[in-house]
């Protein structure tokens, strides 16, 4: 008696790995001409258009935040809006009280973002999904109760304080209107530059892996924690700088209830954008903050009935499309507009 | 007599992974079945989408008559399909007595009560209030027969009962099931020990990358048919 | 002496957070979730206790009698329609779905009753106090309080550790899987245990409306408090969230008799503390870890 073994097929032989489509080429080009062309804005477009579009931007911004940290890392943060906060009363602290230049008090406030973010991760990093969400809400809390209780006049504590003075005292309105148009619409090119890049460094495979299964990518030398620190303090930075713009383009903050600077409505406003643009898509959040802008501007609805519907949508969103409007597209089509990701080609495609 | 247990066609994948293909099979009542196969041969699948812990992609499943292939665990659990795990998969904080008395949510009325448990299994008498990640591997191995037993079934399926445990641990679970399989409950058991799995079914079942290979009486296949179909190894005509 | 009154008061004040963290941390235990809308809920009871005592003009107490069975089925509907849909969407999305049901209920709740506060009466065991000392009182609606939190959590172990009930809960927290094969169907188990949770949030929310006064805003703030009682006594646990709402009340009394602005600031620095004690000792756990295998 003879006995064969059936032998496994051979492996394809001709493949190339691609990272820029032609799509994508097209697509980043495009991408780089709107950013020239909208800054031109200031003098293309009217004031009013011009106001509304930093409304877009720092909501932009927001959205790519809260994005990287919950779409890249799984970090479903509750508290954002701490970093927000403390962008913009940084920015008054360096601006009212030291007498800096208001636009490099928000560089500054920008910084400050990113630095208290380190210490904060350090503490909240180590808890798992549901913990960390309520620890980012706590800390976020803490600060805006420690703003509320500054003695500092500058500050202004409860009641809340404005920037007027140092921009008036330096600007026109008008001027002032377009140095933080261009300030704003450089902080979302400089920050969706900065995503781009991390991810599709090795940070970005390595965020990918973590993504699919933490134990797994520690198990073959993925640095989890530092993977996680990176977006942490991008975020913190980043919402700082939405923070920074707000103080510029409204003057006047306040430190609490839901509407404040450190409200938790701007979380909810960061879930909306991300979950109906596409969690974890690099175009998603960008879709979303504009789904978001065009309600904001074009839906007159009363400030309660806004949030139910806002809260509606994203429950509906998460139960539903859980891609995204972004992410459903991406699949369906396996389109991908920005080279964050590799693609294997086999033959001579 | 119509069987029990009819499985037409039956496909199942873990993602892509094909685990078991166009598998199609009896168990009458009463009798013993035993599936045996080398690992990945897809008896465990198999088990699981009878109990239906895994979703088939294709075939059918009837039970009594019934097409079960859509009806969830529970459910079937409530009907009369026991599966004990591989692995055991006790409830590691609940004490033994608390991992049987789960079982009542099966709502089947029968002989078998806790008491009557511990008379068959009497090595888990004093262990009654005993948590039961505390247990050793055939204590808990007697555990979790004994709550599958608590649903009152009327096909037991047994997953590698014999795995991980010692060969003199491994004859008292046998013994103990040896009642059971003479006493007329249906049993399907999956068992790696070929010797054993001869010994006490009525029919045997050889499994290979998710096809059925062979299939027979106890008394008509040879041991030797039985292990070339285990490993895949081809004939070139019947030889003496 | 005010100081021991601070520590008595933050006792009590435990006792509370106690029964109000409770739902949550069974939540929790069962089925991983966190309902980041906890806190809304038990605010929604005292909402619903609010409208029967203004239309009916019956005690407070006895509006439990409609506003927890309401709760129940309020519960087990929001499990099988949301909660059980947003599970199977991974452990995040029940942090997104909650969340929106938060703002949701926040911003129903100020359109329907207006941003103005209101309060429950707490009949007369509202005024009455035990006066010990000079310094030191305490009020008999704290103790009574503290009392049904013991009730309750008590009432809990019970229900998990001696009924069918209670050991389907059990199996089907630890293994679900395996549960479904004995016969326990996982979606009336999790669809009961969520009824409970939002029962024992509107008994809670009640309560909270006799203590205090409360405005639609005020379920971020319980929610937090709530969390936090529970993230102190160690997740999962349920007499630990009693001892964490211990903690928590001692510590914002404490910081309110700092200063009467740090009450809630009191509570937020023990809970980072407690967090930077158990973030070093994990870091430290790794930090071993890697030079064993350095």
């Amino acid at each position: 008696m003879t006995d064969t073994v059936v032998a496994a097929p051979a492996p394809p032989q001709d493949f190339r790995i691609q990272r820029w489509s032609r799509l994508s080429v097209l697509f980043g080009g495009g991408l780089a001409g709107i950013v020239a062309v909208l800054a031109f804005g200031p003098v293309l477009l009217s004031e009013n258009t011009q106001n509304n579009l930093i409304q877009l931007y720092f909501l932009m911004i927001m959205a790519m935040m809260w994005n990287a940290l919950a779409g890249y890392g799984g970090l479903v943060s509750v508290g954002q809006q701490g970093f927000i906060g403390l962008g913009a009363y940084a920015a008054v602290f360096f601006s009212v009280q030291h007498g800096l230049n208001p636009y490099v008090s928000m560089g500054l406030g920008t910084l400050i973002g990113g630095a208290v973010a380190i210490p904060v991760a350090a503490v909240v990093l180590w808890l798992r999904n549901g913990a960390f969400a309520i620890a980012t809400w706590v800390v976020a809390e803490a600060f805006a109760i420690l703003v509320s209780l500054d003695p500092n006049p500058a500050i202004g504590g409860g009641t809340g304080t404005s920037a007027l003075l140092p921009f008036n005292l330096r600007y026109d309105p008008t001027h002032r209107l377009h140095y933080t148009y261009w300030a704003a619409l450089g902080a979302v090119a400089v920050l969706l530059l900065l995503l781009f890049v991390l991810l599709r460094s090795r940070l970005g495979g390595s965020l990918q892996a973590i993504r699919d299964d933490e134990e797994a990518a520690a198990s073959v030398g993925v640095r989890v924690m530092l993977g996680k620190g990176v977006l942490f303090v991008v975020a913190g930075a980043g919402c700082a700088a939405a923070g920074t713009i707000i103080l510029a383009w409204q003057l006047s903050v306040l430190p609490l209830g839901p509407d404040s600077v450190f409200g938790v409505n701007w979380t909810a406003r960061m879930i909306f954008m991300v979950l109906v643009g596409g969690i974890g898509t690099f175009e998603g959040p960008i879709i979303g903050a504009v789904v978001l802008y065009v309600l904001q501007t074009y839906v007159s609805i009363s400030g309660v009935w806004y949030f139910v519907m806002l809260g509606g949508i994203a429950i509906g969103f998460a139960l539903l499309l859980p891609r995204g409007i972004w992410g459903t597209i991406q699949d369906r089509f396996n389109v991908q507009l920005l080279p964050v990701g590799y693609r294997l080609r086999t033959g001579g495609g | 007599m119509s069987a029990l247990l009819t499985v037409e066609n039956l496909d199942v994948r873990h993602g892509l992974l094909q685990a078991v293909r166009e598998v199609a099979f009896d168990v009458a009542e009463g009798e013993t079945l035993a599936l045996v196969g080398a690992n990945g041969a897809g008896k465990s699948t198999l088990l699981r989408a009878i109990a239906g812990a895994h979703r088939p992609a294709g075939g059918r499943i009837l039970f009594a008559g019934e097409d079960i292939t859509r009806v969830p665990a529970h459910r079937r659990a409530r009907a009369g399909i026991a599966l004990v795990p591989e692995g055991r998969r006790l409830f590691p904080d609940l004490t033994v007595e608390e991992n049987l008395r789960v079982a009542a949510a099966s709502r089947r009325p029968g002989p078998w009560t806790v008491d009557e448990v511990f008379e068959a299994f009497p090595l888990l008498q004093p262990l009654r209030r005993k948590r039961a990640a505390s247990l050793s591997g055939g204590e808990q191995q007697a555990t979790a027969i004994g709550r599958a037993l608590m649903t009152n079934p009327r096909l037991l399926l047994l997953d590698e009962v014999s795995l991980g445990l010692a060969p003199v641990v491994v004859e008292g679970v046998y013994h103990s099931l040896a009642a059971l399989i003479e006493g007329g409950t249906t049993i399907l058991l999956v068992e790696q020990d070929l010797g054993r799995a001869m010994s006490v079914a009525d029919r045997v079942v050889c499994m290979l990358e998710g096809r059925v290979v062979l299939e027979g009486l106890r008394g008509q296949l040879t041991r030797e048919q039985v292990t070339h179909a285990y490993f895949g190894l081809r004939q070139q005509e019947a030889t003496a | 002496m005010t100081w021991v009154a601070a520590v008595v008061h933050g006792i009590l004040l435990g006792g509370y957070y106690a029964l109000l963290a409770a739902g949550l941390a069974l939540m929790f235990g069962v089925m991983r979730i966190i309902n980041l809308a906890h806190g809304s809920l038990a605010l929604v009871g005292a909402y619903m206790s609010f409208l029967l005592v203004e239309h009916t003009g019956m005690s407070t107490y006895l509006t439990l009698l409609l506003v927890l069975p309401g709760a129940l089925v309020v519960g087990y509907v929001l499990q099988l329609t949301m909660l059980e849909r947003s599970l199977r969407g991974g452990e995040l999305v029940p942090l997104l779905t909650t969340f929106g049901l938060l703002i949701v209920i926040a911003n129903l709740l100020q359109e329907f009753f207006s941003p103005d506060v209101h309060s429950l009466d707490a009949g007369r065991i509202g005024p009455a106090a035990w006066q010990i000392s000079s310094e030191l009182s305490i009020p008999w609606f704290d103790v009574l309080t503290l009392g049904i939190a013991f009730a309750v959590l008590g009432g809990l172990h019970l229900v998990l550790r001696f009924t069918q009930l209670g050991r389907e809960l059990r199996a089907t927290a630890a293994d679900a899987d395996t549960a479904a094969l004995l016969g326990v169907n996982a979606r009336a188990v999790y669809a009961r245990a969520t009824a409970i949770a939002v029962a024992v949030a509107a008994l809670a929310g009640v309560f909270y409306g006799m203590r205090s006064a409360f405005d639609p805003n005020a379920g971020a703030d319980e929610l937090l408090y709530a969390f936090e009682a529970v993230v102190i006594g160690g997740i999962g646990s349920l007499w630990g969230t009693l001892g964490g709402g211990i903690v928590l009340g001692v510590s914002q009394e404490i910081g309110a008799q700092i200063n009467p602005e740090y009450f809630a600031i009191g509570g937020h620095v023990v809970f980072l503390a407690v967090l930077v004690v158990r973030s070093a000792s994990q870091a430290s756990r790794i930090r071993y870890a890697l030079r064993r295998f350095a």
